[in-house]
C-alpha cells in the first residue's frame, strides 16, 4: 500500500477524471445533480492541493526543497518511460491555482451555462485533469500526453459556449491548430532528445544534459520546445489565437484559459528548457528578451485600442505574459555571467518574478474575465462604449473591479506588483536597456486600464438609454437598470480578492515557493 | 513438407477452407437465417487462421518452399489483418445495401481475399510477389463492384481494374528485369546476386528503372501519389464496408510488399529506392491532405485522409535504410522504421474500420454519406458522436489514442535518422490533416442538427464500434505490449 504522500498526486491528476467518467452515467435531464457533483468532487483536489502548500511549505521548505511527493511506476517499459509524477516548490501553487480556477469556474458556470450542461461540466473536468496532469508529469511522453489532453476540451469549450457573434468555431479551430503545430515540433524535439540520452525522465534528462557543446542541434531542440511553449504562452509573434480564443471562449473557460492554460507554456520553460538546455537558451537570451518586451509594449498598446473590454483583457495577457518571458529570458542571459557578483541573485529575482507573475496573472486575470462576464450577462455587450457612470448604479462590482484591475496594473500592496518589481529588479541587473524598454508597457498599462476600464464603464454620467436592458443575475429578469452583483458571483471573486490582497500586503510564503525552485535549478547549471 | 511447414502455412489453409464452407453452407441453410449464418461461418474461419497466426508469433522464421517465409514481420501483419477483416465481415452483416444480395459469394471473395493477404505478407519471391499482388486485387475488383444495380459500384470497380491492370504491368516488366539481371526471383538469391556486382557504368541503369517500376505496383496498391488517382472514385463507389477494407488490410498487404522487396531484395540500391520513395512520401501526405480540405463526401474524405497517411506510414521504410546500410546493426534502434510501420499499420487498421463503422451506421439510417449530414451528430447519437471523435483523434495523432503511437514511431524514426526536410514537411501536415479532421468534428458538434431522428445502431456495428473503441484507447493508454510485440516483429525482417 502505498502511502499517502506517494499516492496524493495521483488523487489530485485522476480524481477530475473520475468524476468526469461517472458524470456520464448521469441523465442529461438532471442538471441539478450534474452540476452539484461536479462541484463538490472538485473541491477534493482543491483540498488535496491546499494540503500540498501546507505541507511542503512547512516540511519541505526548510529542508531545501526539491522535489517530493514522488511516485514512479512502470508504464510503457519497452519505451523506458514511466508513469512519474513529482512536485516541487514551482508546481504545488501552481497546482493550488489550477484547482482552486477550476472549482471557482464550475460553481460560476452551474449559474451561467445554460445548454448542454453535462457535455460542459465532462469536459471541464477533463480539462483540469489534463492541466494537473501537465505539472506533476516528470517524465517527456507522460507530460506529452497530459498536454495533449488538455486540448481537446478546450476546443469544445471554446467552440460550443461561445458567444456566436465572436465566431467561436473560427476561434476554436485556431487554438487547436497553433497548439498542434507547437505540440507536434515538442514531439520531435523530445524524441531527440530520448536518443541523446536513452531516458524519457526529467530529471535524468536535465543531469544528463544532452547536445552539451553541440550548439546547432541544441539550438534545434531548443526551438523545438520553445515553439510548443511560446505559442502557449503565448510570446509575439504566437499570440494571435489568444484574442480570438479568449474572447470567444465562455466566461469559465476564458478564465481557465488565461488563468492556468497559459502557465503550462511557461511552466515548461522553466520545468524543462532552463535545466535541460542552458547552453542554447543562453545564446538565445536575447531572442526572448527582445519577444517578452515587444509583447509588454505591444500587448498593452494594443489594449489601449480595444473598444471591446474582453478583447481588451485578452490582450492584456500577451502583455502580462511578456513580464514571464522578460524574466525567464534574462535569467537565460545570465548564465554566461554567472560569476559576477550578484547575478545569480538576479537571475533568481528574474524567475522569481516570472513565477510570481504566472500564479498572480492567473488569480488577477481569472478574477477580470470572471467580471466581465458578470456585466456581460447583465448587458449582453462589452462594447465600452455603450457603459459609463456605473459606478453609481452597482457599487459592489465597482468595488471588486477596482481592486482586481489595479492589481493587474501593478499597484503596491496588491498581488500583481510583486510579480512585475521582482522581473524588473532580476532583469535590469542582467539585460538593461531592455528592461527599460519594458516600462514603457507599464505605463501604457496604466493608461488603459484607467482609461478604458475604469473610466469607460464606471466614471461619467450613467445614461439610461444606452442599453435599455439589464438582465438581473439574481431573478433572471429584464429591467431598465443594471443590478449589482448576484450572491454567487461575489462568492466567485471573494476568494481571488483575498488572496490578491495577502499576497499583495504578505507575498513571502508564495516567494519561498518559488525561490526555493528558482534557486534549485540555477544551482544545477 | 514437414510439421512445421505446415504449421506455418496453416492459416491459409484454414481459410482455403472456410471460404468453400460458406459456399456449401449457403446451398444448406434455410434463406431467412442465411447471412447471419454465413457471416457467422467467415467470422469463424478469419478468427482460426488468426489464433493460428498467433501461435506462429515468436517461433524461428521459416521458409515454405522457397516461396514464402514466415517470420515476425508476416505473422504480425497477419493477425492485424485477420482481425480487420473479422470485423470487415461483422459490419457488412447489417450494411444496407448488400441486403437481398448473394451474400455467399462476398463472404467467400472476403475469405480469398484474407488468404491473398496472408500469402502477400510473406511473400519471398518475386513471382509470388506479384502473384499475391494480383490475387489481392482481383479479388478486390469483384468486392468494390460487389452492388450490380449501382452504377458507381460498377464505375469504381472498372476505374480500380484499369489502374491496377496497368500498375501490375509495369511491375511485372520491372521484375522481368531484376529476373534478367540475376536470373532468379528469389529475394534473397536476388540481393546476393546484385550485392556482388558494381553498379557502375552499365548496370546503374537498371537499379533506377526497376526500382521505378517497382514502386509504380506497390504505390498504386498503397495509394500513393502519383498513383492514386483510382483512390477517390473508387472509395465512393464501393460498397462502405469495402472501402474500409480497402483503405486498410489492402494498404497493409501493400506495404508489406513494399517493405520486404526493399529490404529483402533491393539493399544495394538503396539509395535510389530510398531517394524516390523519400520524395513520394512528402508529395503524398501533402497532396493527400490538401486535397482533403475540400472534401464534402466523407468517403472521399476518409480516401484522401488515408492517401495522406500512406505518406506518414513510407517514412518508416524512408528512415531505416541509414541504420541497416552502414551506421550501426539495425537491432540498436528502438525506433527503427519498420517497428514503426508496423505500429502505424496496426493503429490505422482499428481507428479507420472504427470510422467507418460509424459511417456505415449512419448510411444505413440516413443513405447519406455528406459531411454535412454529420451536422448535430451528437443530438442524434451522442455515442456515434464521441466514438468518431476518438477515431479522427487516432488518425490526427493525438494522445493518448493508438494513432498516436503510430505516428511517434515513424517520427521517430525520422528524428533519429535526421531527415530534417521530411520532418518539417510531417509537421506542417499534420496541422493541415487536424484541419479537415476537426472539420468533421465542428460539424458534429458545433453544428445544430437538421433531422432531429435519433440514429440506431445495429448490434453488428456495436460489436465492431466496441472493439475498435477499446483497441484505439486500451492500447493507445498502455501500448507497452504493441510496441515489444511489433518491435520484435522487425527484426525478423533483417535477420532474414
Amino acid at each position: 500500500m502505498a502511502s499517502f504522500n506517494e499516492m496524493i498526486l495521483s488523487l489530485v491528476v485522476f480524481i477530475p477524471l473520475l468524476a468526469a467518467v461517472v458524470l456520464l452515467f448521469f441523465p442529461r435531464e438532471n442538471e441539478r445533480l450534474i452540476k452539484l457533483w461536479s462541484i463538490a468532487i472538485s473541491i477534493i483536489p482543491l483540498v488535496l492541493t491546499i494540503y500540498l502548500m501546507v505541507n511542503y511549505y512547512a516540511s519541505h521548505i526548510p529542508n531545501g526543497g526539491g522535489m517530493q511527493y514522488e511516485v514512479k511506476l512502470s508504464w510503457i517499459p519497452q519505451l523506458n518511460s514511466y508513469f512519474h509524477l513529482g512536485a516541487d516548490g514551482l508546481s504545488v501553487p501552481l497546482l493550488f491555482l489550477t484547482a482552486l480556477l477550476s472549482t471557482l469556474g464550475l460553481y460560476y458556470s452551474s449559474f451561467t451555462i445554460k445548454k448542454r450542461v453535462k457535455e460542459f461540466f465532462f469536459l471541464f473536468l477533463l480539462l483540469e485533469m489534463g492541466m494537473m496532469g501537465v505539472f506533476v508529469a516528470l517524465d517527456f511522453v507522460l507530460f506529452y500526453v497530459f498536454w495533449e489532453i488538455g486540448l481537446v476540451p478546450m476546443y469544445f469549450l471554446i467552440g460550443i459556449w461561445g458567444q456566436p457573434k465572436d465566431r467561436p468555431r473560427y476561434a476554436a479551430i485556431k487554438f487547436f491548430i497553433y497548439t498542434l503545430v507547437g505540440s507536434v515540433a515538442m514531439m520531435l524535439a523530445i524524441l531527440a532528445v530520448y536518443f541523446q540520452t536513452k531516458t524519457f525522465d526529467m530529471q535524468e534528462v536535465a543531469a544528463l544534459q544532452p547536445f552539451a557543446g553541440n550548439l546547432p542541434v541544441a539550438s534545434l531542440v531548443f526551438w523545438g520546445f520553445m515553439l510548443a511553449f511560446m505559442i502557449k504562452v503565448p510570446s509575439f509573434p504566437f499570440h494571435t489565437w489568444l484574442p480570438d480564443a479568449h474572447t470567444a471562449a465562455p466566461t469559465a473557460g476564458s478564465v481557465i484559459l488565461a488563468g492556468v492554460l497559459l502557465k503550462l507554456g511557461a511552466y515548461g520553460i522553466i520545468r524543462i528548457v532552463l535545466p535541460t538546455f542552458p547552453e542554447a537558451f543562453s545564446q538565445w537570451s536575447m531572442a526572448i528578451v527582445i519577444l517578452g518586451v515587444i509583447g509588454i509594449v505591444y500587448g498593452a498598446f494594443v489594449c489601449i485600442a480595444q473598444s471591446d473590454l474582453k478583447r481588451l483583457i485578452a490582450y492584456s495577457s500577451v502583455s502580462h505574459m511578456g513580464y514571464v518571458m522578460l524574466g525567464l529570458g534574462a535569467a537565460a542571459a545570465g548564465i554566461g555571467r554567472m560569476t559576477e557578483p550578484g547575478m545569480t541573485d538576479s537571475m533568481a529575482m528574474a524567475i522569481n518574478g516570472a513565477t510570481l507573475q504566472m500564479f498572480n496573472h492567473g488569480l488577477i486575470t481569472g478574477g477580470l474575465f470572471f467580471l466581465v462576464g458578470v456585466l456581460y450577462e447583465r448587458a449582453h455587450t462589452r462594447d465600452l462604449g455603450m457603459f459609463g457612470g456605473l459606478s453609481a448604479k452597482i457599487p459592489a462590482y465597482y468595488g471588486i473591479m477596482m481592486v482586481v484591475a489595479f492589481a493587474s496594473l501593478g499597484l503596491p500592496g496588491l498581488a500583481g506588483f510583486w510579480a512585475e518589481f521582482f522581473t524588473f529588479r532580476g532583469a535590469f541587473d542582467i539585460v538593461a536597456v531592455w528592461a527599460a524598454i519594458g516600462v514603457i508597457g507599464i505605463v501604457a498599462t496604466a493608461g488603459y486600464i484607467l482609461y478604458r476600464i475604469i473610466q469607460s464603464v464606471f466614471l461619467g454620467e450613467y445614461d439610461p438609454h444606452k442599453i435599455d436592458h439589464w438582465t438581473d443575475m439574481k431573478d433572471g429578469q429584464d429591467k431598465h437598470d443594471p443590478s449589482d452583483m448576484a450572491g454567487f458571483e461575489k462568492l466567485t471573486m471573494v476568494p481571488l480578492v483575498i488572496l490578491i490582497i495577502i499576497l499583495g500586503v504578505f507575498p513571502t510564503p508564495l516567494v519561498e515557493f518559488f525561490n526555493q525552485a528558482a534557486e534549485t535549478i540555477i544551482n544545477a547549471l | 513438407m514437414t510439421a512445421s511447414t505446415l504449421q506455418a502455412i496453416l492459416p491459409a489453409i484454414i481459410l482455403v477452407i472456410s471460404a468453400m464452407a460458406v459456399v456449401a453452407v449457403d446451398l444448406i441453410t434455410h434463406r431467412r437465417a442465411r447471412d447471419v449464418v454465413l457471416a457467422g461461418v467467415a467470422v469463424v474461419g478469419l478468427l482460426l487462421a488468426a489464433v493460428a497466426a498467433f501461435t506462429l508469433v515468436g517461433t524461428t522464421p521459416q521458409s515454405v518452399l522457397d516461396m514464402l517465409v514466415v517470420d515476425g514481420f508476416s505473422t504480425f501483419l497477419m493477425v492485424t489483418v485477420l482481425i480487420g477483416m473479422v470485423l470487415v465481415v461483422i459490419y457488412s452483416i447489417d450494411y444496407i445495401k448488400l441486403v437481398g444480395e448473394h451474400r455467399s459469394e462476398y463472404y467467400a471473395f472476403l475469405l480469398a481475399v484474407a488468404l491473398a493477404i496472408t500469402i502477400a505478407v510473406s511473400a519471398n519471391d518475386l513471382l509470388m510477389v506479384y502473384l499475391a499482388m494480383e490475387f489481392v486485387s482481383i479479388t478486390s475488383y469483384v468486392l468494390v463492384g460487389f452492388l450490380r444495380g449501382d452504377k458507381r459500384s460498377n464505375e469504381a470497380a472498372i476505374k480500380y481494374f484499369l489502374y491496377g491492370a496497368v500498375a501490375s504491368a509495369v511491375m511485372l516488366y520491372g521484375i522481368s528485369m531484376l529476373f534478367g539481371v540475376t536470373g532468379t526471383t528469389n529475394l534473397n538469391a536476388v540481393a546476393q546476386a546484385l550485392a556482388g556486382e558494381t553498379l557502375a557504368g552499365g548496370m546503374r541503369w537498371l537499379a533506377f528503372s526497376s526500382v521505378v517500376l517497382l514502386i509504380v505496383g506497390f504505390g498504386f496498391k498503397t495509394s500513393l501519389v502519383p498513383f492514386h488517382q483510382w483512390a477517390p472514385d473508387t472509395y465512393e463507389g464501393a460498397p462502405t464496408p469495402i472501402t474500409g477494407f480497402l483503405s486498410t488490410a489492402s494498404k497493409a498487404a501493400g506495404f508489406a510488399l513494399m517493405v520486404r522487396v526493399f529490404i529483402v531484395a533491393l539493399p544495394s540500391f538503396a539509395v535510389d529506392w530510398l531517394t524516390v520513395l523519400a520524395g513520394v512520401s512528402m508529395i503524398t501526405m501533402t497532396l493527400g491532405n490538401l486535397v482533403a480540405l475540400r472534401q464534402t463526401n466523407i468517403k472521399r474524405l476518409l480516401a484522401y485522409s488515408s492517401i495522406a497517411q500512406a505518406g506518414y506510414i513510407l517514412m518508416g521504410l524512408v528512415c531505416i535504410p541509414q541504420a541497416q546500410f552502414g551506421l550501426r546493426p539495425l537491432q540498436d534502434f528502438a525506433f527503427n522504421g519498420i517497428n514503426g510501420i508496423l505500429i502505424y499499420l496496426f493503429a490505422y487498421v482499428f481507428t479507420n474500420l472504427g470510422a467507418f463503422a460509424v459511417v456505415i451506421a449512419i448510411e444505413n439510417q440516413t443513405g447519406k454519406v455528406d459531411v454535412k449530414d454529420y451536422a448535430g451528430l451528437i443530438y442524434r447519437s451522442p455515442w456515434l458522436a464521441s466514438l468518431l471523435l476518438i477515431f479522427l483523434l487516432s488518425l490526427t495523432g493525438i494522445p493518448p489514442t493508438l494513432g498516436f503511437w503510430g505516428k511517434y514511431f515513424v517520427f521517430g524514426a525520422a528524428v533519429q535518422v535526421q531527415f530534417f526536410a521530411l520532418l518539417i514537411v510531417a509537421l506542417i501536415n499534420s496541422a493541415i490533416a487536424a484541419g479537415y479532421y476537426l472539420n468533421i468534428v465542428r460539424y458534429m458538434f458545433l453544428m445544430p442538427a437538421e433531422d432531429e431522428e435519433r440514429i440506431k445502431i445495429a448490434p453488428s456495428l456495436g460489436i465492431v464500434l466496441g472493439v475498435t473503441f477499446v483497441a484505439v484507447l486500451g492500447l493507445g493508454i498502455l501500448p507497452g505490449q504493441l510496441i515489444q510485440w511489433a518491435s520484435e516483429s522487425a527484426q525478423f525482417l533483417v535477420q532474414f
